[in-house]
């Protein structure tokens, strides 16, 4: 994890809600000096253009914004600066918007609910390099591999199946495990916990297997 | 009619009208009918070509008219469509359509003729006051599509013209008398009876006709007091809509707008009651259920809305926090009701006693089988040291499950926090995404 003599970790932020965006540059700032608020934006073109100039380590990533959302402001910002890192955030239930920001080349999703501790953790974690998948993440991503009447065919198995052990350690994610627990639970170590988690993700971005706007259609998520 | 042959129309009235779950129910067919609509209903309801359902008809004509009678049921008890659709028939439909019934008709007169269930001379005078009476009932179908119409419910005279006007009365009149004379005929030409059992026979073969004639409109009147019963449930519906919003909502705004110093506070509020509305509109008995569900075959709803009602509750009643996750879905049935409510117990524990902010709960479908883990970084406990006048918890946690065939385990230690873990297996095929 992180030492005090560390830099802090530059977060650029964006959503749509001015008054969501202040609350967490309040909580940022106050609680902790292991992450700076660098900029915000409330829209796509406000954002790429904020992005760019701030050159932020970190974004948070509305997954809900208009024109586009969170993942429009991957697709445009990524080529430029591949190494901005993405954490994406949201109060939506609905996977297939998780799912796709991800795609887009997030590192992670929490909800907005997280409490500030835990977000800091979630935002030095993935400047780190790391994946953050919180509970809801892990359990969306199962559901999305799951073998189920209609899902799509596995053309690459590499790539559109999660082996066993990547799914016990999705379970337990899911579950609400710390990597710590996780690793004692599964007795392996948390940089082995850490690569499954990375590899999970991996194929999440890259899997070209499920058809998700019917998978969510069948899961009837209001 | 012998008993027999009644029952054995009954019989086929019966195999139609048995609704099969997941079919629509049968209305008879409004437009391209030949009398009634009956066969085009019934051919709509089961999916087959409507001419195999008029010569079934027509061929159990033979059957001493059982044929008839069943179509006469039917009539009389199957609703009419209250759409027009455009499907209008063709003239070859139509001129089938004709043919079989002078067919079935045929056959009934002939075998009753030839099987001596009726005396060759009643016949006549039997086709007349049947004839007669689909008349009078065709008038009765009309007249009700009329009031679909105008939407009118105006008392016994509209019952029975339904804003049809003189060519309705008319035609009801004709109806009347060829039924009259039909059954006139039949009672005159009864031989050398005396008076009295003459008068007798009139009387009754009137009440029999009247009886015959105004049963549309009798069970008209009964589907208008129940159309009546329907609106009155809607209207309480409603009402209790609006108090359930004064109740929740307008609470939360007001007190929202009281906390506005307090902005945790607020969101805090808001989510409880985003959250519970959202319970409320699409839980197992909400109101925003999709509007396809019968009212009488009301599915439960399904596994995960079940128990996201029981988090929120936990959440509203103990002020912490519950994150649910849930992979897969199921209809809800016995054993998965039973599921939810011990996960709910199992929260409440965690709740009560772990002393956290926060209880995980994550759910997972699977084909044999259907899991819940209840997790909380609280206290722990020794299950052990459980004092003997707390054990209703776990006890009523276990007994829940294993009355269901399911198994619950409990992994806790002090300083540990506690999982309670809920397997139930399920039938195959119930683990639907």
């Amino acid at each position: 994890m992180t030492d005090s003599q560390r830099e802090p970790v530059k977060v650029f932020l964006v959503d749509d809600h001015a008054l969501f965006r202040a609350g967490v540059r309040t909580e940022l700032d106050s609680i902790t000096d292991e992450v700076r608020v660098v900029g915000e934006a409330g829209s796509v073109a406000e954002a790429v253009a904020g992005i760019a100039r701030t050159k932020p380590q970190v974004v948070l990533l509305d997954v809900h914004m208009p024109d586009g959302g969170g993942a429009e402001v991957l697709r445009r910002v990524r080529p430029e600066l591949p190494d901005v890192v993405f954490l994406a955030l949201s109060v939506s239930d609905a996977a297939e918007d998780v799912i796709a920001v991800i795609r887009a080349g997030a590192r992670g999703y929490v909800t907005k609910t997280i409490s500030s501790k835990e977000l800091v953790r979630a935002v030095v974690r993935v400047a780190d390099g790391d994946a953050v998948f919180s509970p809801r993440l892990a359990g969306f991503v199962l559901d999305a591999f799951a073998d189920r009447p209609g899902s799509a065919p596995i053309s690459d198995p590499e790539l559109d199946l999660l082996t066993p052990r990547e799914r016990d350690v999705l379970r337990l994610l899911a579950r609400g495990y710390a990597y710590k627990e996780i690793a004692s639970e599964l007795f392996i170590s948390v940089k082995t916990v850490e690569t499954h988690v990375s590899s999970v993700l991996r194929k999440t971005q890259l899997s070209n297997r499920y058809e998700l706007s019917r998978w969510a259609s069948d899961r009837r998520l209001v | 009619m012998t008993m027999d042959h009644v029952q054995e129309a009954l019989d086929h009235v019966a195999t139609d009208q048995v609704a099969i779950p997941d079919k629509p129910k049968m209305f008879r067919r409004r437009s391209g009918r030949a009398i009634a609509g009956v066969a085009g209903g019934l051919a709509d309801h089961l999916g087959v070509p409507v001419v195999w359902v008029r010569t079934a008809f027509a061929l159990l004509a033979a059957l001493n008219g059982a044929g008839l009678l069943a179509y006469g049921l039917l009539w009389v008890f199957v609703q009419q469509q209250t759409e027009e659709t455009a499907k209008a028939p063709t003239s070859k439909e139509r001129q089938q359509a004709f043919g079989l019934i002078a067919l079935g008709v045929g056959l009934a007169v002939a075998s009753g003729t030839l099987t001596g269930f009726i005396s060759g001379w009643v016949a006549v005078p039997l086709a007349v006051a049947m004839i007669g009476l689909a008349v009078v009932w065709r008038e009765a179908d009309e007249s009700q599509r009329r009031r679909w119409r105008v939407g009118a419910k105006d008392g016994f005279a509209g019952a029975f013209l339904g804003g049809g006007g003189w060519s309705a009365a008319i035609r009801i009149v004709a109806g009347v008398a060829l039924v009259i004379t039909g059954i006139g005929v039949v009672a005159l030409r009864s031989g050398s009876l005396d008076q009295v059992q003459f008068a007798l026979i009139a009387v009754i073969a009137t009440l029999i006709g009247v009886a015959v004639l105004t049963i549309p409109f009798w069970l008209r009147l009964v589907r208008d007091l129940s159309d009546e019963r329907k609106a009155r449930i809607r209207t309480d519906e409603r009402a209790e809509i609006a108090a359930h919003l004064h109740d929740s909502v307008l609470q939360t705004l007001a007190l929202i707008q009281k906390q506005s110093e307090q902005p945790r506070e607020v969101a805090r509020l808001a989510r409880s009651q985003e959250r519970e509305l959202r319970g409320w509109l699409y839980g197992p008995n909400g109101y925003g259920k999709p509007a396809e569900m019968d009212e009488e075959t009301a599915t439960t709803g399904q596994l995960s809305e079940a128990l996201a009602t029981a988090c929120g509750e936990v959440e509203d009643t103990f002020a912490i926090s519950v994150g649910q996750v849930v992979v897969g879905d199921a209809e809800l049935d016995d054993s998965l009701v039973a599921l939810v409510q011990a996960a709910r117990e199992a929260i409440v524990n965690a709740a009560k006693h772990a002393g956290v902010e926060e209880v995980s709960v994550f759910a997972e479908v699977e084909p044999t089988s259907v899991t819940v883990f209840v997790r909380d970084r609280g206290k722990g406990f020794d299950p052990d040291l459980v004092p003997d006048d707390r054990h209703g918890l776990a006890d009523s946690i276990r007994g829940r499950m294993t009355r269901h065939g399911g198994t619950c385990k409990v992994r806790t230690a002090p300083g540990e926090g506690t999982e309670v873990q809920l397997a139930m297996p399920v039938k195959a095929g119930k683990g639907a995404a």
